[in-house]
């Protein structure tokens, strides 16, 4: 029982955070129906700030999340104007290959400057504290990050639903030229909500860097699972995305630790699979 | 389609070819036969990715699972059963059409980016079972023993003539095929599928068949370029041969090239391989990753600047302004390139 509990809990605190990492995907997937092949980059380079500012400046991860935020808000809002902007509309699939070029080049460019090598930032404030629950135990960077997913989707999801500037983000996602007609700039829109993609994957990178460690290609298995839940989930639902990366993150747990450690990602996505084949749109896609 | 002109270019390049390793002063086993038997391979295997997502228009990421289990075939044939290479090439290529068929008849029914990522994740499972699967050599591979030279193992260590005329008749197989494909029946129906499968279901194509048949063909001959890859090599590995980057390179060079073309993805693999195999020789001073980055970039100015590759460059230089209207549209272009 104690080891149920234990497991079910990683996979929740795991979960949490692959839904952190999505979210910023699911967000252009939904509104602009383009895959940013290069959000797992977006992910290391955050994870890249948040460890040298802890490694140099002795700045918490806890709140360099707000440099990584921001950054990566920038980044996104660039990397919209200069590429995205450019490809989009023109051929099927460009953005999305455009952006596996970015990709390449960023991971490249990590790789070539500070060197394939793992780095694990120490002296955390949090590190290594637990808290037992129950005959398991939860670790304090993993609790908190999860929460903070828990905030940011739930910031994210508000803004979408109750302020003007997210019922234009709406309404440019359903249709937009009526959008453009009723006086949005779409182009403003498109610009602020990949910022947005950005700055969630920047917050998520940030806080990750408490207990993992970066390294050149840390963001490519963190972007097929987000892909993975962004699809689950279905088009540009939080709601969904949130639900799916909690399937995931059980999956991951639970047959990695019933069946075998060596297949929880064949796990993963064959269950993937198997949801994607009966709902063609995933869970909460129409 | 084939016009005599096409025909001429074809049979004149493929003479030139052929006549290459005998000229004097030849590639012989130099660093340059190695990079021209690289194109030759890369250009077939685009050119086999191009069936089914350039003249059929189902972009697939998971190519590199059909190409891995071709590589696994002859490489299974030679280690593991201590045998010939070429009883596992066909083998391979059968097993490759068969799960081809298996994965894509369920995720054809998926649309844009929900089969792309479908795809990905395909990739993501065979990779990590065969790192698991010991009777194919689990995640250290199958790692060839020593081979007499010649074209009985398929094997040669000395001159690397024999890897090119290899590559050569691979590659004259793969583009024969598809130039055949192309003035056929099935090459209209392919396009058919690509330009509007719920038009092209009504006058009577069964797009299901002409999908899945395509796939099929693709998945077999992508598994003839592992097979090659796998000899040259004298080894597999999964990372090696099933991984996100293999499925990535049969993508980006047919799309650089030109996607649903002939000379495509030949044109892409002649660019992006002499690229990566020089800048990977020559710019090692500037450390690791130099390569990939200019890669990266030339994807990105592509993508942004002609999404159509080289071959979209080609026709707009060769549609000269005839009219006073066309050459008015061009002007416009340009100024809004400024």
């Amino acid at each position: 029982m104690g080891n149920f509990l234990q497991v079910l809990i990683d996979g929740l605190l795991n979960g949490l955070l692959y839904a952190l990492v999505a979210a910023g995907l699911s967000l252009i997937w939904g509104v602009m129906d383009v895959i940013n092949f290069a959000h797992g980059e977006f992910l290391m380079v955050a994870m890249y700030l948040s460890y040298w500012l802890g490694f140099l400046l002795d700045i918490d991860p806890f709140i360099s999340w707000i440099a990584g935020g921001i950054f990566l808000f920038l980044l996104g809002a660039v990397t919209y104007r200069l590429i995205i902007k450019n490809s989009l509309g023109k051929a099927a699939m460009a953005p999305l290959l455009a952006t596996f070029g970015l990709s390449m080049l960023l991971k490249n460019f990590c790789m070539n400057v500070f060197t394939p090598n793992f780095r694990l930032l120490s002296g955390n404030w949090l590190e290594g504290r637990t808290i037992a629950f129950g005959g398991a135990i939860v670790p304090l960077p993993q609790l908190v990050t999860a929460l903070f997913a828990f905030a940011v989707l739930g910031v994210l999801y508000w803004m979408l639903k109750k302020t003007r500037l997210g019922w234009a983000i709406q309404a440019t996602a359903m249709d937009k030229e009526a959008a453009e007609l009723m006086g949005i700039d779409t182009e403003r829109i498109y610009l602020l909500v990949f910022g947005m993609g950005g700055a969630c994957v920047g917050i998520a990178g940030s806080l990750m860097t408490s207990y993992l460690a970066v390294y050149p290609e840390v963001g490519g298995l963190f972007s097929l699972i987000a892909f993975v839940v962004v699809a689950l989930g279905g088009f540009g639902s939080i709601p969904g995305a949130l639900l799916a990366a909690l399937l995931i993150g059980l999956v991951e747990s639970f047959s990695g630790f019933y069946i075998a450690a060596v297949v929880k990602y064949v796990a993963v996505f064959a269950v993937y699979l198997g949801v994607i084949l009966l709902r063609p749109r995933g869970l909460f896609g129409w | 389609m084939k016009s005599k002109r096409s025909s001429t270019l074809w049979y004149a390049f493929l003479l030139a070819a052929l006549a290459l390793p005998f000229l004097p002063g030849g590639i012989g086993n130099t660093f340059h036969g190695h990079v021209l038997t690289m194109i030759l391979l890369y250009a077939s295997m685009a050119q086999s990715w191009n069936i089914i997502s350039g003249y059929c228009g189902q972009i697939s990421f998971g190519h590199a699972v059909f190409f891995g289990i071709g590589a696994y075939g002859a490489a299974l044939a030679v280690v593991t059963f201590d045998s010939l290479p070429w009883y596992g090439v066909p083998a391979g290529a059968a097993a490759a059409a068969i799960v081809s068929v298996l994965i894509s008849a369920p995720c054809f029914r998926l649309k844009g980016h929900y089969f792309a990522i479908a795809t990905f994740a395909t990739v993501e499972i065979f990779n990590r079972l065969f790192m698991i699967w010991d009777w194919v050599g689990g995640a250290i591979g199958l790692d060839y023993p020593i081979l007499e030279d010649g074209w009985r193992n398929f094997s040669w260590s000395g001159t690397k003539n024999g890897y090119y005329l290899g590559a050569l008749a691979l590659f004259t197989l793969v583009f024969g095929i598809v130039r055949r494909i192309e003035s056929h029946r099935m090459g209209y129906y392919l396009r058919a599928v690509r330009e509007g499968q719920e038009t092209a279901e009504s006058l009577g194509v069964n797009s299901t068949f002409v999908k899945l048949s395509a796939m099929a063909l693709s998945a077999a001959l992508a598994a003839l370029c592992g097979a090659f890859f796998a000899q040259y090599n004298y080894r597999v590995d999964p990372p090696m041969v099933m991984s996100l980057d293999m499925s990535m390179k049969f993508v980006l060079i047919t799309i650089l090239g030109g996607l649903g073309t002939f000379w495509g993805p030949l044109l892409g693999a002649a660019i992006l391989i002499p690229l990566q195999e020089y800048t990977r020789a020559y710019l090692s001073h500037l450390g690791s990753g130099v390569d990939l980055m200019i890669f990266g970039l030339i994807i990105i100015v592509t993508m942004i600047k002609q999404p159509r590759g080289i071959m979209g460059i080609v026709h707009s230089l060769r549609k000269k302004p005839e009219t006073p209207a066309a050459s008015e549209e061009i002007c416009e272009d340009r100024e809004g390139e400024r």
